[in-house]
C-alpha cells in the first residue's frame, strides 16, 4: 500500500511539474514574441519596486477593505507554502510529518516549538481564508460590486474568479480533514503510522479530533488521507491551472513590479525612428542610423507591442480598479483599461497557438486592433493615468492605448476628422487651433 | 500698476541679455480668451515680484502633447525639436508655465530630445516664493469663501504635484474644501489625451459634467483650477448645471493676483 502511495506520488508531481513548466514555457514564449525593449538597468530599484508593491502588496491599500481581505489569502497562502515542504517530503519517501518527527528524535526543542507555531498558524490563517473566501464570493456573485461584473467578466472570467475560490474552500477543507483525521488517529493509538506528536494537538484541528475518536479507524485513516491527497492534487491543479487563469497574477506580480517603468507617469514612451527622420529633415548634416526590418509605427497587433506590455497582460488578475477609475468608463464609454489587458492576453496567445502550429509566417487577417480592440475604445481614453495609477502590480493600460492609436493614426490614417484638423493647425500655426504665430502676444495689449 | 510690460527672449537677446526664468505661456494662454486672463494674472505676479523673465512669444510652439497622445509622433516630433532648438539657442536653464500639459512635455519628454530644462508649474513658483517671503498674499479678498481645488491629471498623477497648489491656495484667508475624489484619485476633467480637440465617444454623460457635478457637491464659491483646459472643461459643466452665477471656475494665479489687487 505504501509503495503505492508513493509510485503515485512521484508520479503526479512529476506529471504536474512537467505540464507546469511546457505551459509556462509557452507563455515566456509568447511574451518573447512581443518587441525587445529595455525596460531599466537598475537591479536594486528593481527589487524594490517588487518588495514594496508586489511581497509588500503597497497599492493594494489604495482600497482598505479589499486589502485587508486580500492580504489574509497571501499571507495564508505564502505561510502554507511551509507545509507543502513536509508534505512533499512525506510523499517520496512515505513518511508521516517526517520533519517534526526528524526535529524530534534530535530532541531539538525550539525547532518542535517552531514546528507547532507554523502549523497552528496554517490554521488560524486557514480558517481566516475560508471566511474571507467566501466574502469574495458573496462580493462577486451576491453583492455583485460594479467593477467586478463589467461586461467584459461575462463568461469565462466569470467561471474563472469563482473557480480559484472554490478550489480555495477544497484545499482548505482538505488541509482541516488532513489535520483532524491524523490527530484523532494519535489519540486512538494502535496505528504506528500515525505516532502521537508529543506536543499534543493543534490548535484548531485538535480540539475538534476529540469528538471524532468513537469513529472506526479506517474512517478516519479514509478522512486523513482524502486530506492529505487532496491538498496536494489540489495544489497540482492549481499549478496547472494558473496558467489559463487569471489567477497567474501570484507569480507574474513579481515580475512585473520588479520591471516597472523609472520614467515619470506622465512621460510618452519615445520614438527615435521618427525622432531621428525629423532631426535629418531639419539638419541636413544629420544621418539617421540604419533600422533594422520594417519599420512600424505603433502597434497593430498584440506582437507589436513590448514584451512588457504582454508581461503586463498575462500579470493582470482583472481586479477592475483600473476600469473603476476610469472617466471614460465612468460616463458610460465604452473603453475599458481592464478590458485592454485582457484583450491583449487574449490575442497574443492566439498568435502564439498560431505560430506553434502553422509557423512564424502564420497570419488569421484578424488584429488586436479592430477585431479584438475597437477605434471607438482608445478614442476615448484621455490619458489621464488613472488606471495606471490604479493598478495593484503597476501594469500600464495606456501604453497599450497610445501604441494603438499610434497605429490608427499613423499607419492606418484613421484619424477622426477633428484630430486632423488639430494636426493640420499644428504644422501650418505651430498651435491647435487656427491662430496666427504672429498673434501670439496679443494678450499683452488687454494687460493694461 | 498701469504699464505692465513684458519682456520678449528675442529682444532681450538683441540687448545681450539673458532673462532667469522663461515664462512658457503655452497655446491655450496665448489664444484662449479665458486662458489669456490667466497669462495676464500671472504676468502681472511676475511683473510686481520684479522677477527677471521673459516669454518666447510668436517663436513659441506648441509643446506637441496633444500630437503625441492622439498618436501622431510625426507632428510632435517636429514641434518638440523646432522648440528644443529655440529653448537652447537662449540657453534657457529655467521655465515657469501656467499649463500642466506643456509642464509635463517640457519637463518629462524633452530631455530624450536634448531639451534639459528645470521646470516648474506656476503653483510650484509661487509656492517656493510663499515660502521664502517674497510673495506676500493679502488674504482679505476672500475671507470666508469657500474654495476647492480640482487637481490637472498632468500635474497631479503624472507629476505627483499634489501640495503646490493647494499651498497657494492655503496662503488666502478663504475656507479650503476638498472634494471627495481628489489628489491620485481626482477625476479627469475630460480634456486631456487630445480630447479637447474632439466630440466625446458615445456615452452617458460628458467627463466634463461629471467632475463639475463632484466639485458643485461641496457648495464652493469658487472651484480654483491650475490648468487651462481643465479651466475650460469645468467652466462648461458648471454652466451646464445653471450655477455659473455663484460658482466660480478661476486659476490659482488669477487668485493670487485678485487678492494682491493686481
Amino acid at each position: 500500500m505504501q509503495f503505492v502511495q508513493i509510485t503515485l506520488f512521484i508520479l503526479l508531481s512529476g506529471a504536474s511539474f512537467f505540464l507546469f513548466f511546457k505551459q509556462a514555457k509557452v507563455i515566456y514564449d509568447n511574451i518573447m514574441l512581443g518587441r525587445k525593449e529595455k525596460i531599466h538597468d537598475d537591479p536594486a530599484w528593481g527589487l524594490q519596486q517588487m518588495l514594496i508593491i508586489a511581497f509588500g502588496q503597497k497599492k493594494m491599500f489604495k482600497i482598505t477593505s479589499a486589502a485587508l481581505l486580500h492580504l489574509v489569502i497571501y499571507v495564508s497562502f505564502v505561510i502554507t507554502q511551509i507545509e507543502l515542504l513536509e508534505v512533499f517530503i512525506d510523499g517520496v519517501f512515505g513518511q508521516h510529518r517526517a520533519v517534526y518527527h526528524f526535529f524530534e528524535s534530535h530532541r531539538w526543542l525550539f525547532f518542535q516549538q517552531l514546528y507547532y507555531l507554523s502549523i497552528n498558524m496554517i490554521e488560524i490563517l486557514s480558517l481566516l481564508t475560508f471566511a474571507v473566501t467566501i466574502a469574495f464570493l458573496w462580493r462577486r456573485n451576491i453583492i455583485r460590486l460594479p467593477r467586478l461584473n463589467k461586461p467584459e467578466m461575462d463568461g469565462w472570467p466569470r467561471k474563472d474568479a469563482n473557480l480559484i475560490l472554490l478550489f480555495e474552500l477544497t484545499l482548505i477543507i482538505c488541509i482541516f480533514s488532513m489535520n483532524i483525521g491524523d490527530r484523532a488517529l494519535q489519540l486512538k493509538g494502535g496505528n504506528l503510522h500515525y505516532p502521537a506528536l508529543n506536543g499534543g494537538g493543534f490548535l484548531l484541528s485538535g480540539s475538534i479530533a476529540p469528538l471524532l475518536t468513537s469513529l472506526p479507524e479506517g474512517l478516519l485513516i479514509i478522512l486523513e488521507r482524502f486530506g492529505w491527497w487532496g491538498h496536494i492534487i489540489m495544489v497540482f491543479v492549481f499549478l496547472n491551472y494558473l496558467p489559463k487563469s487569471k489567477h497567474l497574477h501570484i507569480m507574474l506580480a513579481f515580475p512585473n513590479t520588479y520591471f516597472s517603468r523609472k520614467e515619470p507617469k506622465g512621460e510618452i514612451i519615445n520614438m527615435p525612428q521618427i525622432m531621428n527622420e525629423v532631426k535629418s529633415m531639419f539638419d541636413d548634416s544629420f544621418v539617421a542610423p540604419e533600422v533594422e526590418g520594417e519599420i512600424k509605427f505603433g502597434a497593430k497587433d498584440a506582437n507589436d507591442l513590448s514584451w512588457k506590455n504582454l508581461l503586463d497582460a498575462y500579470s493582470c488578475t482583472e481586479c477592475g480598479r483600473c476600469t473603476e477609475q476610469c472617466p471614460a468608463n465612468q460616463t458610460g464609454k465604452l473603453l475599458s483599461p481592464r478590458k485592454i489587458m485582457m484583450a491583449t492576453r487574449d490575442r497574443i496567445e492566439e498568435i502564439g497557438l498560431g505560430i506553434r502550429e502553422h509557423g512564424p509566417d502564420f497570419s488569421d487577417n484578424k488584429s488586436l486592433l479592430g477585431d479584438y480592440i475597437t477605434k471607438e475604445e482608445i478614442l476615448a481614453c484621455t490619458t489621464c493615468n488613472a488606471c495606471v495609477e490604479a493598478c495593484p502590480v503597476t501594469i500600464s493600460p495606456l501604453e497599450i492605448i497610445v501604441e494603438l492609436r499610434r497605429n490608427l493614426i499613423m499607419e492606418a490614417a484613421d484619424s477622426p476628422a477633428e484630430w486632423n484638423n488639430m494636426f493640420t493647425n499644428l504644422e501650418n500655426n505651430q498651435a491647435p487651433w487656427q491662430f496666427s504665430r504672429e498673434d501670439g502676444l496679443n494678450w499683452v495689449d488687454d494687460m493694461n | 500698476m498701469s504699464d505692465n510690460k513684458v519682456p520678449v527672449m528675442a529682444d532681450l537677446a538683441a540687448e545681450g541679455r539673458a532673462p532667469e526664468i522663461l515664462f512658457w505661456v503655452g497655446c491655450a494662454g496665448s489664444f484662449d480668451q479665458r486662458a489669456q486672463r490667466v497669462t495676464i494674472a500671472f504676468a502681472k505676479i511676475l511683473n510686481a515680484l520684479g522677477t527677471d523673465y521673459a516669454v518666447l512669444g510668436k517663436e513659441e510652439c506648441c509643446t506637441g502633447d496633444p500630437a503625441r497622445r492622439a498618436g501622431n509622433e510625426f507632428v510632435f516630433q517636429m514641434l518638440a525639436q523646432q522648440n528644443v532648438a529655440t529653448l537652447n539657442a537662449y540657453n534657457v536653464k529655467k521655465i515657469v508655465t501656467t499649463c500642466p500639459h506643456c509642464f509635463n512635455t517640457l519637463k518629462n519628454e524633452y530631455p530624450s530630445l536634448g531639451g534639459n530644462y528645470q521646470v516648474l508649474h506656476h503653483s510650484q513658483f509661487m509656492q517656493e516664493l510663499i515660502d521664502e517671503g517674497k510673495l506676500v498674499v493679502e488674504g482679505g479678498a476672500f475671507k470666508g469663501k469657500k474654495i476647492t481645488y480640482h487637481d490637472p491629471c498632468y500635474l497631479g498623477r503624472a507629476n505627483d504635484v499634489y501640495e503646490a497648489p493647494r499651498a497657494v491656495i492655503e496662503s488666502l484667508d478663504s475656507d479650503f474644501v476638498e472634494m471627495r475624489n481628489c489628489k491620485s484619485k481626482a477625476l479627469c476633467c475630460g480634456a486631456g489625451g487630445a480630447q479637447m480637440w474632439k466630440e466625446d465617444e458615445p456615452g452617458n454623460s460628458r467627463i466634463n459634467t461629471k467632475r463639475a457635478q463632484q466639485a458643485l457637491e461641496v457648495n464652493p464659491d469658487y472651484i480654483a483650477v491650475a490648468c487651462p483646459y481643465c479651466n475650460t472643461m469645468l467652466t462648461d459643466g458648471v454652466k451646464e448645471a445653471g450655477k455659473q452665477e455663484d460658482v466660480k471656475v478661476i486659476d490659482i494665479a488669477e487668485l493670487i493676483a485678485m487678492a494682491n489687487g493686481l
